[in-house]
């Protein structure tokens, strides 16, 4: 188990490097070398390796393991496999609040762009949307108790948010719907070296929060009746459940945009590597893999090397995949 | 020892709903003892309502002294261990990991077992005899053998009390066999209460400790099998046209 943790450091460290000296701008690899080192004190190429590579693999890492441990609580949450942030409508709730206070107060999307209130206000808005939606599930979850059905609901949520932005946009200016668009297609580059402390604390909450909750996870995998008979505060549990994944996938997209596939598929991937349902091995592997895998992604966007790819364009060839993987196993299991 | 005082079961949602009433009955340690009755009966109500998922409409459930509405789900979870008919998924859990879970009440914040967790979750595979399975995963296990392993997890959550809802209901004959020796021997050598709903009937009536007939119109009532037999409450319970039971076998016949 140690050995694998220490593969996985290392993949990541070595994805980390290459995303610092691989990007959509060739620069050699001496020069990248020699601004790590500081021979290089000024001029583009710092810039580029600085200020705009550097934040962007640290966003990476951040986005992917909130976004994977996320997915994981949803998982174990609901009991289903095909959980996640994007299936279940979650994000697209974060993006109708981000939506709705980008078309209505107009300019330029993601938090990024913004002043310190347009900012926060992004940011509670996708907190809200994606709280919200959560909070939905969490209610339906308990007048349906066919888990099934509810990953439906959670997919009609989904559209049902979608339609309300479509509308939005059809009323909103040309700039707005644009950059709503690209928005859209989510990305690791909308985060400056400025704004990380802030991102960074954000997802170091969630994580927080879900590490805290090791404990109830591996309970409630029993299912609801065995974990309360064994102590659990079932109403105590959803309320955590619902601020940490609202917290990790609210403030993922509301940095980086509807990222899809990630929190869905990289938990199953951290599960075959560990073969285990223990939580206190499952977090922090998907922390790990989570942040090699938004590494992954982020580097084979700028695979086309004088353009970038979007985010969301990449992010289902490594998903999809893993997913018909689990399907295709579990077949003939219920 | 168990305690049911004037209980009456039922549902305050979605419409008023008075189930089983006015029981008054007890339950002691060392007996195997077996809910029996027809669909809609209240079994599965009565045995939620023991368990503390549901309140009781009116009446009082003590167990061990403690009133059991007055008790937090902390408290409960020393006095009272499940196992349910639902065949939960689990993944990637070895039965050890399972059976561990039972620990819960004692583990600290993270879960993390101690020596003595360990002992007596070893313990308590033991006593269900699973011990050659510990280290499989529980989804290529027979459902029998996944029943077993969800009783060591009750027995590892040491609780002077195990109910069961149709623990037995989607195995096999000798498995049924197997877990209802299994848990009458439970019983005996732990004195622990073990109280189980069923429709094995035939099975129960052998191997039970004492009866529970539990009926919408008729109510609860309790005893042996002689004396449910002698008191002809078991026809009065089960039989239909065409069913009859046999009380010198304690069989039911079918007429043709």
């Amino acid at each position: 188990m140690r050995v694998k943790f220490l593969i996985l450091v290392g993949i990541t460290i070595i994805l980390f490097a290459l995303n610092i000296f691989i990007g959509s701008v060739d620069i050699p690899s001496r020069a990248v070398w020699q601004v790590l080192t500081g021979e290089i004190s000024d001029g583009p190429i710092r810039y580029i390796v600085l200020s705009s590579r550097l934040p962007q693999a640290i966003t990476a890492i951040l986005a992917g393991a909130a976004l994977t441990v996320a997915g994981l609580l949803l998982q174990t949450a609901f009991r289903n496999p095909l959980a996640g942030p994007s299936v279940l409508g979650i994000t697209s709730g974060g993006s109708l609040g981000v939506a709705l206070v980008v078309l209505f107060f107009g300019g330029s999307v993601s938090a990024a762009g913004y002043s310190w209130d347009g900012y926060m206000a992004i940011l509670m808005g996708a907190f809200l949307g994606s709280v919200g939606i959560m909070f939905l599930l969490l209610l339906f979850s308990v007048w349906l108790k066919n888990d099934m059905l509810l990953l439906i609901v959670g997919i009609l949520v989904g559209y049902f948010t979608s339609s309300i932005i479509t509308l939005l946009n059809f009323v909103s200016t040309a700039e707005g719907v644009q950059g709503y668009m690209m928005w859209g297609m989510g990305n690791f580059n909308g985060v400056s070296m400025q704004q990380l402390p802030l991102f960074g604390s954000f997802v170091g909450v969630g994580l927080i929060f879900a590490i805290l909750m090791i404990k109830p996870l591996n309970v409630i995998l029993l299912g609801e009746n065995y974990a309360q008979n064994l102590g659990m505060n079932m109403h105590r549990v959803r309320n955590m459940l619902l601020l940490s994944t609202g917290i990790l996938t609210a403030v993922v997209t509301a940095y980086c945009g509807p990222v899809a596939f990630i929190g869905l598929a990289v938990p199953h991937i951290v599960r075959m590597i560990f073969r285990t349902a223990n939580h206190s091995v499952i977090i922090p592997g998907c922390i790990v893999t989570g942040a090699a895998v938004g590494l992954l992604c982020c580097l084979l966007c700028v695979v086309p090397r004088d353009m970038v790819w979007p985010l969301n364009g990449v992010t289902p060839l490594i998903g999809v995949p893993v997913i018909m993987y689990v399907i295709l196993k579990g077949r003939g299991r219920r | 020892m168990i305690e049911i005082k004037d209980l009456t079961t039922g549902y305050l949602h979605p419409d008023y709903k008075e189930i089983t009433l006015n029981l008054t009955a007890e339950l002691r340690g060392g007996e195997m003892v077996a809910l029996l009755g027809p669909n809609g009966a209240g079994k599965s109500t009565l045995l939620r309502t023991l368990s503390g998922f549901q309140k009781p409409l009116r009446g009082k459930i003590i167990i061990e002294g403690d009133d059991i509405s007055e008790l937090g789900s902390k408290r409960l979870s020393h006095l009272v261990g499940i196992v349910l008919t639902e065949r939960t998924m689990l993944e990637n859990m070895s039965v050890e990991d399972l059976v561990a879970l039972g620990r819960t009440p004692f583990t600290n914040f993270f879960g993390r077992l101690s020596k003595h967790d360990y002992e007596v979750v070893s313990k308590a595979i033991s006593m269900v005899g699973i011990e050659d399975m510990r280290g499989r995963m529980v989804d290529s296990l027979s459902d029998g053998e996944r029943q077993k392993a969800m009783i060591a997890k009750a027995l590892a959550q040491e609780t002077p009390v195990i109910f069961l809802d149709e623990p037995i209901a989607f195995l096999d004959f000798p498995s049924k066999v197997e877990i209802l020796r299994l848990l009458h021997r439970l019983a005996k050598e732990e004195g622990k209460i073990i109280f189980m709903s069923t429709h094995d009937l035939e099975l129960a009536l052998q191997l039970a400790d004492r009866i529970w007939l539990l009926d919408r119109q008729m109510g609860v009532t309790i005893g042996t099998r002689e004396e449910l037999n002698q008191s002809g409450a078991i026809v009065q319970y089960f039989s239909r046209p065409g069913i009859e039971f046999d009380s010198s076998i304690g069989f039911f016949r079918i007429n043709s």
